[in-house]
C-alpha cells in the first residue's frame, strides 16, 4: 500500500520502451518511405534558398550595400537609419563577418518571406471562422512554446540535416505572431466601416482586399516585424543543423571558448535585427498616416 | 398603428399616388436564440417587455406595415431603442426577418439570392450611417468613388462622378484629404456624396444627421432638401428628433417597441395624434410654424381678400388673416386654383396643443 503512494505507478519499463520504439520505428519507416518524397517537395525551396545566397555573397559588397541601403530609405524615409545600416554593413565587413552576414541575411528573407505568405492566410481564415480561430491558437500556442530541440529532431530525421530542414525549423517558430496579428487586426475593424461596405454591395473579396487588409496593415505589420525578430534569434539553433552563416561562428565560439568571435558575431546579429526592426517599424507607421492626422 | 385620415380638409391633399416604392408586410424581428419558437407568443400578444423576461430574447420589430411611395422622403421616428435601426437595415437586409415581406419595385428582396441581393445594394439602395462609416485610408474622392467602384465603374468616369458630388455638397478642395481631417458635417457630407453618387433611387438615411450640432443639422437638412428638390429620390430618413421629421418628412411612421403606432402625413400626426404617446411627443413642438393651412381650412371657398397659400405655416398666415376685415382669407393651392378658406380662430384654436390623459408616457 505505501509502496503505492511512494512510486508513480508509471508503467513498466518494457512496456515504456516498447512503446516509444513503436513510435520511432513507425516514424522512421514513415520517413524511409516518404523521405525522397518530401525532399523533392522542398527541393524547389532549396535551390531558391542556394540562388539567393549565391546572389547575395557572389555580388560586389558595394552593390549590396547600396541596394540595402536604398530598401532601407524606401522603407523607412529616414536618412539616420539608412546611414546607420550602411556604418553597420562596413563595420561588419571590416571585421571579416561579410559572408557569413549575407548567408544569414538570405536565411531570414527567404524564411519571413515564407511565412508571410502562409501566415497571412491562415491568419486571415482564423478571422473569418471562430471555429478556425478555436483550432488554430492551441497549435500556434505549441509552436510558440514547445523547446525548439523538440520539433527538430523529427524534421532533422526526415530531412537530414541541411539547409532546408533549418528553414522549417526557424519558421515553426516564427510564424505564430504573424498569423495571430493578421487575425487580430482584421477582427478589429469598425464594424461600421464594416457595415458600409456591406450596404454599398461588396463582395466577400472586395470586403477583404479592400477593406479589412489595408485597415489591419498596420497590425499585420507588427506582425512581421515580430516574425523578423523571432527568425534572427533562431539563427544560433538553426546553425546546429547545418544552416550557415553568422550562427555557425557562434557555434564554433562557444565549443572553443573565442569570446571575440562570439561576441562580434553575435553583434552582426544584433545590427541586422535593429535595421529589419527599424525599417519594418518605421514603414508600418508610415502606412497608418491617416490615422493620425487631424481630430478623429 | 392608426392610418390616421384628415376631416373635410381632404380636396387639397396630394392627388394619387403611384404604386409604393417600398412596401413592408407583417415583418417581425425577434433578437436571440430561438427566434422561430418565441414568434407565437409574439403573435399571441406578448408585448417587448415580458418577452425579454419571460424567453430572454429581444422584440425588434412587431408586425411593421408600411407602404413607403416613390420620390417622397418618408421619416421614421422613434426614441432610442425603438427599432428604427432594425426597420431600415432589413430593406437591404443587413438584417434578416424573423417573418414578414419585403418589396422593391414590386421584387421579393427576401426571396433575393446573394447575386441579386448584391445588384440590389449596389445599383439600387444606398445607405448613409450615423457614425458615417466612412473609409478611414481612403481620401476623401476615394470615398465618394467607393460605390461606383463596387459598381464596376471606369476609374476615369467614376472619379469625374464623384468629383460632381463632392462639389455638390459642398466638399470642393477637399478631395485628397482624408476623413479624420474633416469635422463631423465635412465627413457626413463625404458620406452622402457617397451615397448620391452611384445613382441609387432609394436613399437609406438612418440618423444621419443625429450625431452634428443642431446649427450644422439643420444646414444639412437644408442641402438634402434642395437636392431632393431636383433629385426625387425615394428616401427613408431615421431620426428621433420631431423636428428634423417635420421639416423634411413628406410622411412620418412613429415606432414605439418596434410597432407601428402611426403612420401618415406629418400634418395630420400633429392635428390628431393617434395615442398619447404620441401627444406627448409633438407637445413641444412649435405648432405656429408646423401647422400648415391646409391642416385647418375648411371647404366652401366664399370669401374675399388677400389669399393664402395652402402650405403656409400659421405664423405665415396670421398677419393677413388679422388684416382681413372679416378675419378670414381665401386659400390658395400653389398652383393658384382656390379651393377654401380659413379663420383666425380656427388659425388660433390650431396653436393649442392636443392633451394628452395621464402622465407623460415617454418617460413612464
Ligand atoms: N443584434 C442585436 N441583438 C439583440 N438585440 C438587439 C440587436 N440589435 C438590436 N437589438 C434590440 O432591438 C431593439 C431596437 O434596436 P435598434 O438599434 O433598432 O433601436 P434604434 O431605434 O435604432 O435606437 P437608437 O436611436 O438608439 O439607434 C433594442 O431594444 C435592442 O436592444
Ligand atoms: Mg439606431
Amino acid at each position: 500500500m505505501l509502496e503505492f503512494l511512494t512510486e508513480f505507478p508509471s508503467l513498466g519499463r518494457q512496456d515504456l520502451s516498447s512503446f516509444k520504439q513503436g513510435i520511432d520505428e513507425g516514424f522512421r519507416t514513415f520517413s524511409r518511405a516518404n523521405g525522397e518524397a518530401i525532399e523533392a517537395f522542398f527541393n524547389p525551396l532549396l535551390q531558391f534558398l542556394i540562388w539567393f545566397e549565391d546572389v547575395l555573397t557572389g555580388a560586389p559588397w558595394p552593390l549590396v550595400i547600396f541596394v540595402i541601403a536604398a530598401l532601407t530609405w524606401f522603407g523607412a524615409r529616414s536618412w539616420k537609419i539608412t546611414t546607420g545600416a550602411v556604418i553597420s554593413l562596413l563595420l561588419i565587413g571590416i571585421f571579416g563577418m561579410w559572408e557569413d552576414t549575407m548567408s544569414t541575411l538570405a536565411m531570414i528573407t527567404v524564411a519571413t518571406s515564407l511565412c508571410v505568405a502562409l501566415g497571412i492566410p491562415i491568419g486571415v481564415l482564423m478571422s473569418r471562422s471562430d471555429r478556425a480561430q478555436s483550432l488554430v491558437t492551441p497549435i500556434l500556442d505549441v509552436m510558440q512554446t514547445i523547446p525548439s530541440f523538440v520539433y527538430l529532431i523529427p524534421v532533422v530525421m526526415l530531412l537530414g540535416i541541411g539547409k532546408v530542414p533549418g528553414l522549417i525549423a526557424v519558421c515553426i517558430y516564427a510564424i505564430p505572431p504573424i498569423v495571430r496579428l493578421t487575425n487580430l487586426g482584421i477582427r478589429l475593424v469598425d464594424r461600421d466601416v464594416m457595415e458600409a461596405a456591406e450596404a454599398f454591395g461588396a463582395s466577400s473579396r472586395e470586403k477583404l482586399f479592400g477593406v479589412q487588409i489595408p485597415l489591419a496593415l498596420p497590425n499585420i505589420f507588427a506582425g512581421v516585424n515580430q516574425t523578423i525578430m523571432m527568425a534572427l534569434s533562431m539563427v544560433v539553433i538553426a546553425s546546429m543543423i547545418g544552416v550557415r552563416g553568422l550562427g555557425t561562428q557562434v557555434l564554433r565560439a562557444i565549443g572553443n571558448q573565442y569570446l571575440a568571435l562570439g561576441l562580434m558575431n553575435g553583434l552582426a546579429i544584433v545590427a541586422l535585427a535593429i535595421i529589419f526592426d527599424r525599417v519594418s517599424q518605421t514603414y508600418g507607421k508610415r502606412l497608418q498616416a491617416y490615422r493620425e492626422t487631424g481630430h478623429g | 398603428m392608426a392610418e390616421v385620415h384628415m376631416t373635410e380638409t381632404v380636396p387639397c391633399a396630394d392627388a394619387g399616388e403611384d404604386a409604393p416604392k417600398v412596401r413592408i408586410k407583417g415583418l417581425y424581428k425577434i433578437f436571440g436564440e430561438t427566434p422561430e419558437a418565441v414568434l407565437e407568443h409574439v403573435h399571441g400578444g406578448m408585448s417587448k417587455p415580458e418577452l425579454m423576461d419571460l424567453h430572454n430574447h429581444a422584440l425588434g420589430l412587431n408586425d411593421i406595415n408600411l407602404d413607403i411611395p416613390a420620390r417622397k422622403i418618408q421619416v421614421i421616428m422613434g426614441l432610442s431603442g425603438s427599432g428604427k435601426s432594425t426597420l431600415i437595415r432589413h430593406l437591404n437586409r443587413l438584417i434578416e426577418p424573423t417573418s414578414g415581406e419585403i418589396w422593391v419595385d414590386g421584387e421579393n428582396v427576401l426571396a433575393m439570392d446573394d447575386k441579386q441581393l448584391r445588384d440590389l445594394r449596389r445599383f439600387k439602395m444606398s445607405m448613409v450611417f450615423q457614425k458615417f462609416g466612412l473609409l478611414p485610408h481612403r481620401t476623401v474622392l476615394e470615398n465618394a468613388m467607393y460605390g461606383l467602384e463596387i459598381q464596376g465603374v471606369q476609374a476615369k468616369e467614376a472619379e469625374e462622378r464623384a468629383r460632381k458630388w463632392l462639389d455638390r455638397v459642398g466638399l470642393a478642395g477637399f478631395e485628397d484629404q482624408y476623413p479624420s481631417q474633416l469635422s463631423g458635417g465635412q465627413q457626413q457630407r463625404v458620406g452622402l456624396a457617397r451615397a448620391l453618387a452611384t445613382d441609387a433611387e432609394i436613399l437609406l438615411m438612418d440618423e444621419a444627421f443625429s450625431a452634428l450640432d443642431p446649427l450644422i443639422r439643420t444646414d444639412m437638412q437644408s442641402i438634402l432638401l434642395e437636392l431632393q428638390e431636383e433629385l426625387h429620390k425615394t428616401i427613408i430618413f431615421i431620426t428621433h428628433d420631431l423636428d428634423e421629421a417635420l421639416n423634411i418628412g413628406d410622411r412620418i411612421a412613429i415606432l414605439r417597441d418596434g410597432e407601428i403606432i402611426q403612420s401618415g402625413d406629418p400634418q395630420a400626426i400633429i392635428m390628431t395624434p393617434a395615442d398619447d404617446y404620441i401627444t406627448d411627443f409633438i407637445k413641444d413642438v412649435n405648432r405656429a410654424k408646423v401647422v400648415r393651412i391646409r391642416s385647418i381650412m375648411k371647404a366652401p371657398a366664399n370669401s374675399q381678400g388677400k389669399p393664402v397659400l395652402t402650405t403656409d405655416s400659421i405664423e405665415d398666415a396670421l398677419p393677413k388673416l388679422h388684416r382681413s376685415p372679416s378675419k378670414c382669407c381665401p386659400v390658395q393651392r400653389p398652383d393658384g386654383s382656390v379651393c377654401g378658406n380659413v379663420t383666425i380662430d380656427a388659425a388660433i384654436e390650431a396653436l393649442k396643443a392636443p392633451e394628452s390623459e395621464g402622465d407623460d408616457v415617454r418617460y413612464a
